[in-house]
């Protein structure tokens, strides 16, 4: 395996094409198979794709790079090597913190020659000592250390702004429901589904404006997309291929936990 | 029996300086009980020193020592009684009071010390006195004490040195404190100052931008220049823009171009803009960088988010009396509020108008509304228009 495919993700083109002019001159060996413009784009081409090592520009159109990172995690097949993620940022004070302290890879725009070599060097160590071992033990690994990321990344929650009621208009109508009624919260698009054990509501509001809001002990995160009142789950389920599902109290539908999470739902 | 000329002059100290409260924890009594204790032995150091310095001076070294000790301990129990009765009736006070901590600085000052002064430097007089004869052997205080005539003036004395030292410790409280007060106001404007120049500057606008400018360096030299000159005159304009003064709107909007320039050139095609003014309204005064938050706004909130990108157009023309600023987006929409980063972008929008205000009063105004067909819901890439309108004079 003498070329390693990599995917970059960046919105403003000369950084993109800089990157890859860099990188051609520091590691000739290395394929950019895919260049990203948005985060959707990043995630689509780097699962059809499968490159060994990700650069990923944090502020992007769309989906962030964090968010596209956590959705590699969750989607990710069990059985090919999950990618060596690379953060580029230009300044961001809180995520550089958080980049030390869980020894993430990163780069900072300006991209300067020698710290770009540096981390050239890093990927290629790791990238051998992954060819070693077993794929799906470094996937673990992987996912393991990027949830200690996201969350030490996670905006805290602040008690005074806790959610009590939402309100959730429909036509004329408004209606407030309490938030202990909500089974769960769906992401659709730009909206939010909000379930209750008899009705649904749409608000405008992303996942990520409503995390903060909520009692990290009440209500959960199983999925990139959905946040489940604890309180409501009859029981979780791992099917023959692991994925785990959950059984809802008063709703017939069940919901799939991603690999981030699954680790919330083992016996006592 | 020495006659009363031995009686150190009472060099009677009343160190009821520095406010310190003590509350009734001795953890809270610690940082009054220091300087308690610090005020007890620069009174015993200024009687040492007078006393001695007054006995030499008069009648040689001829019993100089023995004033000292009188001088010294008469001292220190008029301490005692002024600054620790003080410190004690003003926190008992607060404690009746139900206040847990004395939180003035200087706690006793009015009418405690009115009360405690002469009292204190009386019986401290009088106490002092009594320990330094049976220390020393000679009988000071007896006599005075068998004299009721004598006690007035005794009082007046004592009182009037025990005021002296009052004053003395409590203006070099004062000054320390005060001195202390500068230093903090200065820190927390050096402070804000650097808040203010940090959200000017948007360090991620700084660092993207050069790094284009560093790709562009190699790539196309001549494009690089110009982008470097765009770069110099925003930081120019950005660094020097006061709250108050006014320039020319060709100057304005040549700095907003340069802004935009420097967008475009790292968003690419994500980013079509243009300035229009007609040549009439040139001259007319603006405050430098006004519009900087709504292009940045549009930017930040509307267009970058968006992955087609889209325009953002300015437009300057007279409209009556005033001049009228429209910029216009068509990135994301207002949506419920929430989807345009609502905290700094409110933040943003809140500067123009303060800054409005301040320089036109009512005369100016300013409005943000949804774009394109616009109705009430913000369909979600109508993008926005600001208008600001201005008069030709602000207020002086």
């Amino acid at each position: 395996m003498t070329l390693t495919t990599a995917l970059i993700a960046e919105d403003e083109p000369l950084l993109a094409a800089g990157l890859r002019a860099d990188l051609a001159r520091l590691w000739p060996e290395l394929q950019i198979v895919a260049e990203a413009g948005d985060g959707q784009q990043a995630l689509d081409a780097a699962v059809a794709l499968k490159p060994r090592v990700c650069f990923l520009d944090i502020r992007m159109p769309g989906l962030s790079g964090l968010e596209v990172a956590q959705a590699l995690a969750e989607d990710w097949p069990e059985d090919e090597p999950f990618p060596l993620l690379v953060f580029v940022t230009a300044y961001d004070q809180y995520a550089l913190q958080a980049f030390e302290r869980e020894a993430t890879d990163y780069l900072l725009k300006p991209v300067d020659t020698a710290r770009l070599g540096a981390c050239v060097e890093r990927l290629k160590r790791q990238l051998a000592q992954r060819g070693s071992g077993s794929t799906s033990g470094d996937t673990v690994k992987a996912v393991d250390s990027l949830r200690a990321l996201l969350g030490a990344l996670a905006p805290a929650a602040d008690a005074s702004e806790r959610l009590e009621v939402i309100q959730a208009g429909a036509g004329h109508q408004l209606f407030m429901v309490p938030v202990d009624e909500v089974v769960y919260f769906e992401a659709a698009d730009k909206y939010l589904r909000v379930i209750t054990a008899d009705k649904e509501h749409v608000i405008r509001m992303s996942l990520r404006e409503l995390l903060p809001r909520l009692d990290g002990k009440r209500f959960w995160q199983v999925h990139r997309g959905t946040v489940v009142q604890a309180r409501c789950i009859a029981g979780a389920a791992r099917d023959e291929a692991g994925k785990i599902s959950l059984s809802l109290r008063g709703r017939p539908e069940k919901l799939g936990v991603s690999r981030l999470y699954a680790h919330l739902f083992r016996a006592m | 029996m020495p006659d009363n000329g031995l009686v150190p002059a009472p060099v009677s100290p009343a160190p009821a300086p520095a406010p310190a409260s003590e509350s009734a924890t001795a953890a809270a009594a610690s940082p009054l009980l220091w300087p308690f204790l610090k005020r007890g032995l620069w009174t015993a150091a200024i009687c040492a020193g007078v006393a001695g310095l007054l006995s030499v001076a008069t009648s040689g070294t001829d019993r100089w020592f023995t004033r000292v000790v009188y001088s010294v301990i008469i001292g220190l129990f008029c301490w005692l009684f002024i600054d620790g009765g003080r410190l004690a009736l003003a926190s008992a006070v607060a404690r009746w009071r139900g206040e847990p901590k004395l939180a003035h600085s200087w706690p006793g000052w009015g009418w405690t010390i009115v009360s405690i002064l002469p009292l204190g430097s009386f019986l401290g007089y009088f106490v002092g006195a009594t320990i330094a004869d049976a220390v020393t052997g000679f009988n000071v205080a007896r006599p005075l004490l068998s004299r009721p005539n004598a006690w007035v003036g005794v009082l007046v004395i004592a009182t009037l040195l025990g005021g002296a030292f009052t004053y003395f410790f409590y203006s070099r409280e004062k000054i320390a404190e005060s001195k202390a007060q500068a230093q903090a106001a200065r820190r927390a404007a050096a402070e804000n100052q650097l808040r203010l120049l940090q959200s000017q500057l948007e360090p991620h606008m700084l660092f993207n931008t050069l790094a284009n400018l560093r790709v562009l360096i190699g790539v196309d030299p001549v494009r690089a220049q110009a982008m470097l000159d765009a770069l110099i005159a925003f930081l120019r304009a950005t660094l020097s823009a006061s709250r108050t003064s006014l320039h020319p709107l060709s100057a304005e909007l040549g700095r907003i171009g340069d802004y935009l320039g420097l967008m475009a050139v790292r968003m690419g095609a994500r980013l079509q803009h243009s300035v229009q003014w007609s040549e009439e309204l040139a001259d007319w005064p603006v405050p430098p960088l006004l519009l900087q938050p709504l292009v940045e706004n549009s930017i930040k909130h509307g267009l970058e988010p968006k992955v087609a990108g889209g325009r953002i157009d300015i437009v300057a023309r007279r409209d009556g009396e005033r001049l009228l600023i429209e910029v216009r987006d068509t990135g994301l929409g207002l949506g419920g509020g929430l989807t345009r980063g609502a905290a700094d972008a409110g933040f943003g929008l809140e500067q123009v108008r303060e800054r409005l205000r301040t320089l036109y009063g009512e005369r100016a105004s300013f409005t943000l509304e949804v774009g394109g067909a616009g109705d009430g819901a913000g369909d979600d890439d109508s993008g926005c228009i600001a208008r600001i309108r201005l008069p030709r004079e602000a207020n002086k």
